[in-house]
C-alpha cells in the first residue's frame, strides 16, 4: 500500500463537535499530517497518502462509526479516494 | 412462507457487494432498440470507451446511503437556516459591505448550480454505464439542492438588502452576468465528455476549492452563518463530485491512449474558462470582505501551485501536462483583483452592487499581501480617485467595457509581463475581426470559432439597442440609454448600484444596527451609537 509519492493530499472538515474526533483519529494514524485551522474549518494536508482508520475514530468517539458519516462534513479532498468498511484513504501514486 | 423470526437474517453486504449489484445487477443490454439509437451523443467527439464496467466510484455510494446522509446534512442545514432568520443574522456581518458580495452570489452563482443540474441530468441520461449514470443523476440531485438552499438561505438577506429579488431575470439580461451564463451555457452544449471534464474535473477538482474554502471560511469569519451554512453543506457534496472529476479523468485515459489528446485539449481550455470565471472571487476575498482570511495570491498558491501541482504530477503518468495557460495565472495573481476592483468601480453605476475605494487599512493590508505589486501599480490610482472623490469630482466611466468573444470579461487584463499594458488579441474569422482578452480566451475562439461568433455579448447588443424594455422610445428626447439598459437588465439605477456611502444599504444598515456601514470609515449618519459618548454620535461622523 506504500506510496512513493510525497505530494500532499488533503481533506478539509468542517470545525464542529462531530469532526473532533475524526481529526484526533487523523493525527494518531498519520503522523506526518499537518492539521491547519481556518474559521469554521479544519484543512489537513500529508505528505503522499492519508488514512482515516473506522476503528480509531471508534475508539475516540466512543461508539460505532460508518465511515460515511464522513461525508456529511466533509468540504473538500485532494488526491485519488479508496473507501471500504474499514478505511477511506486518499492517495497520490505518483511521485 | 416461513414465519418471519424463523430465518436467520441475510449476512449484510459489503460496500463493495452493495455498489456492485447497484451498478452491474441494475443494468441491462437493450434487446429491441439499438445502443446507438439509444445513446445519441455518445460517439461524435471521438472518445473511445471500451468498457464501461471498468468505472467504479471510489466511494461506492448506494442510493439508499445517498438519500440517509443527504437528509441527515438537509436537516443540520435548515436548523441553521432557522436559526439564522429567528435571530436577525442578517445583521450579525462585520457591514453591508459583505452584503454586496451575496449580491453577485445569488446573481451569478446559484443559476450555475442549476444550469449543473440540468448538465447532469443529460449526463444521467447519456453515459452508456450505469455506474458513471448513477453519479451524475446523485449529482444532478444534488445541484438542485444547492441551489434551492441557496435561494432560501440568501432570501432573508433580500428582505432587508436591495439588488438581490430579480436573481433569475438578472441572470439572463445583465452585462456582467453573462460571464458566469455563456461558461456554463458553453459546457452544457459540449458533447457528454467534454461537458464531464470540464465541469467535474477543470472546474469542480481544480478550481471550485478557492470558492469553497477560502472564500466561505471568509464568510464566517465575517459572522454570516447562513452563507457559510449552505457553502460547507454544498461543499460536502462537491467533495464527492471532485472524485467523479479524478475518476472520470482517469477512466478516460486508461480506456484508450487516443483519448489522451482530446482530455488534455479540454483541461486546457476549462481549466482557462474556469479560471477566468473563478478569478472573480479574487475581487470579493481582497476587496469585498470586511475582515480578511486570505489574500488571492495566497489562495492560489494552495489551491492552485501546490494542490494542482500535486494532481497533475499523478496524471503526467497518463501523459496529461498541466495546463497550458497555468503560467500564465500565476503571472496575474498579484494582479487581477485589482485591475477587476478598479472596473468595477469605475462602471458603478451600471451594475448591481455597490464598490468603494479601499480604506487606508484595507490598502495596508494589501500592500502587505502583494509587496511587489499593490504599492507600485494600484496604490497610486485609489490614492488619485480618492482625491478627486474628496473634491467632489469623482471618477466615473460613463463607457461599457469592450469584452471579450470567449470569456465575456470586459477586456480589463494586462500582459502577463507587462502590467501597464492591457492584454488584446484579434482574430479573423469570415471576414470580420473577434477581440480576445489573452492568449487562454484566442486559443478557445481559434480552435472553435464556429462557435463563439453566436455568443450574445451584451455591451455589443446594449449599444445596438438590443436592451430596452417594449414601449422604451430611442427616439424621445429625454431617452437616457444607459438608465433604460439597467431597467432592461432588472438593476433599479441609483439604488442597486454606485456609490456605497449614501445608498440606501448603508445608510438603512446604520438605522437597524446602530453600527457603521464601513467599519474602516466610522459613522456615515447619525444613527451609529456612540458607545465612549452616547449622548453625541453624530460627533463620530466622519461627514
Amino acid at each position: 500500500m506504500a506510496t512513493t509519492s510525497t505530494q500532499p493530499v488533503f481533506i478539509a472538515l468542517q470545525a464542529n463537535n462531530d469532526t473532533m474526533p475524526i481529526i484526533e483519529a487523523i493525527r494518531q494514524d498519520n503522523p506526518n499530517a499537518v492539521v491547519h485551522d481556518y474559521p469554521a474549518m479544519v484543512k489537513i494536508d500529508c505528505p503522499g497518502r492519508l488514512v482515516i482508520r473506522r476503528e480509531t475514530v471508534e475508539e475516540h468517539l466512543g461508539r460505532e462509526f460508518d465511515l460515511r458519516e464522513i461525508q456529511v462534513n466533509m468540504i473538500s479532498i485532494a488526491g485519488n479516494v479508496d473507501e471500504s468498511e474499514d478505511e477511506f484513504v486518499l492517495e497520490w501514486r505518483s511521485a | 412462507m416461513a414465519a418471519e423470526g424463523n430465518s436467520k437474517p441475510a449476512k449484510k453486504l459489503s460496500l463493495k457487494e452493495n455498489y456492485a449489484l447497484l451498478t452491474r445487477g441494475l443494468g441491462w443490454e437493450p434487446s429491441y432498440e439499438k445502443k446507438e439509437d439509444i445513446f445519441r451523443y455518445i460517439s461524435f467527439e471521438g472518445v473511445k470507451i471500451h468498457d464501461w464496467d471498468k468505472w467504479e466510484d471510489p466511494f461506492r455510494l448506494t442510493m439508499d446511503a445517498y438519500w440517509k446522509y443527504q437528509g441527515e446534512k438537509e436537516r443540520k442545514l435548515y436548523a441553521i437556516v432557522d436559526a439564522f432568520q429567528q435571530h436577525n443574522g442578517q445583521f450579525n456581518v462585520t457591514d453591508a459591505r459583505y452584503v454586496q458580495a451575496l449580491k453577485l452570489f445569488i446573481n451569478g452563482i446559484t443559476e450555475l448550480e442549476y444550469d449543473s443540474h440540468r448538465g447532469f441530468n443529460i449526463l444521467a441520461r447519456e453515459f452508456p454505464g450505469v455506474g458513471p449514470r448513477i453519479a451524475a443523476q446523485m449529482q444532478s440531485l444534488d445541484e438542485l439542492r444547492h441551489a434551492t438552499t441557496q435561494i432560501h438561505t440568501i432570501s432573508q438577506y433580500a428582505k432587508y438588502f436591495t439588488g438581490m429579488n430579480e436573481f433569475p431575470y438578472q441572470f439572463d439580461r445583465v452585462w456582467y452576468l453573462s460571464i458566469p451564463k455563456s461558461f456554463f451555457e458553453d459546457a452544457v452544449t459540449s458533447g457528454p465528455f467534454e461537458f464531464i471534464v470540464a465541469i467535474s474535473f477543470a472546474f469542480e477538482y481544480v478550481l471550485t476549492n478557492l470558492a469553497f474554502m477560502p472564500w466561505m471560511s471568509g464568510a464566517a469569519f465575517n459572522g454570516d452563518m447562513a452563507t457559510v451554512s449552505f457553502g460547507f453543506s454544498a461543499q460536502s457534496d462537491e467533495a464527492r463530485h471532485m472524485t467523479l472529476g479524478i475518476e472520470v479523468i482517469k477512466f478516460l485515459l486508461e480506456q484508450d491512449p487516443g483519448n489522451v489528446p482530446l482530455v488534455q485539449k479540454w483541461i486546457d481550455k476549462w481549466f482557462w474558462r474556469g479560471y477566468r470565471l473563478l478569478s472573480l472571487l479574487a475581487t470579493m476575498m481582497d476587496y469585498m470582505l470586511p475582515k480578511r482570511v486570505m489574500a488571492w495570491n495566497e489562495a492560489w498558491e494552495i489551491y492552485y501551485e501546490q494542490n494542482g501541482g500535486a494532481l497533475f504530477a499523478d496524471l503526467a503518468r497518463y501523459g496529461i501536462k498541466p495546463p497550458k495557460r497555468a503560467p500564465e495565472t500565476i503571472a496575474e495573481k498579484g494582479h487581477v483583483a485589482h485591475q477587476m476592483w478598479s472596473v468595477f468601480y469605475g462602471v458603478r453605476d451600471a451594475v448591481g452592487f455597490q464598490t468603494w475605494l479601499p480604506s487606508d487599512e484595507e490598502m495596508a493590508w494589501m500592500s502587505e499581501k502583494y509587496p511587489d505589486t499593490f504599492d507600485k501599480y494600484y496604490r497610486p490610482r485609489y490614492e488619485y480617485w480618492k482625491s478627486l472623490e474628496a473634491a467632489g469630482t469623482p471618477f466615473k466611466n460613463a463607457t461599457l467595457p469592450q469584452l471579450c468573444q470567449v470569456c465575456q470579461w470586459p477586456c480589463l487584463f494586462t500582459e502577463s509581463g507587462d502590467p501597464t499594458t492591457l492584454s488584446l488579441r484579434e482574430s479573423e474569422y469570415q471576414g470580420q475581426t473577434f477581440h480576445t482578452c489573452s492568449d487562454g480566451c484566442k486559443d478557445i475562439f481559434d480552435d472553435t470559432p464556429e462557435k463563439y461568433v453566436h455568443a450574445w455579448l451584451p455591451v455589443h447588443q446594449i449599444y445596438q439597442g438590443n436592451c430596452f424594455l417594449p414601449g422604451v422610445d430611442p427616439t424621445a428626447p429625454d431617452f437616457n440609454p444607459m438608465y433604460e439598459a439597467l431597467r432592461y437588465m432588472g438593476i433599479k439605477p441609483g439604488i442597486d448600484g454606485g456609490d456605497y456611502k449614501g445608498s440606501a444599504d448603508a445608510t438603512n444598515w446604520e438605522n437597524w444596527t446602530s453600527r457603521p456601514a464601513n467599519i474602516h470609515e466610522g459613522a456615515y449618519t447619525d444613527a451609529v451609537r456612540d458607545t465612549a459618548n452616547p449622548a453625541d454620535a453624530s460627533a463620530r461622523k466622519t461627514s
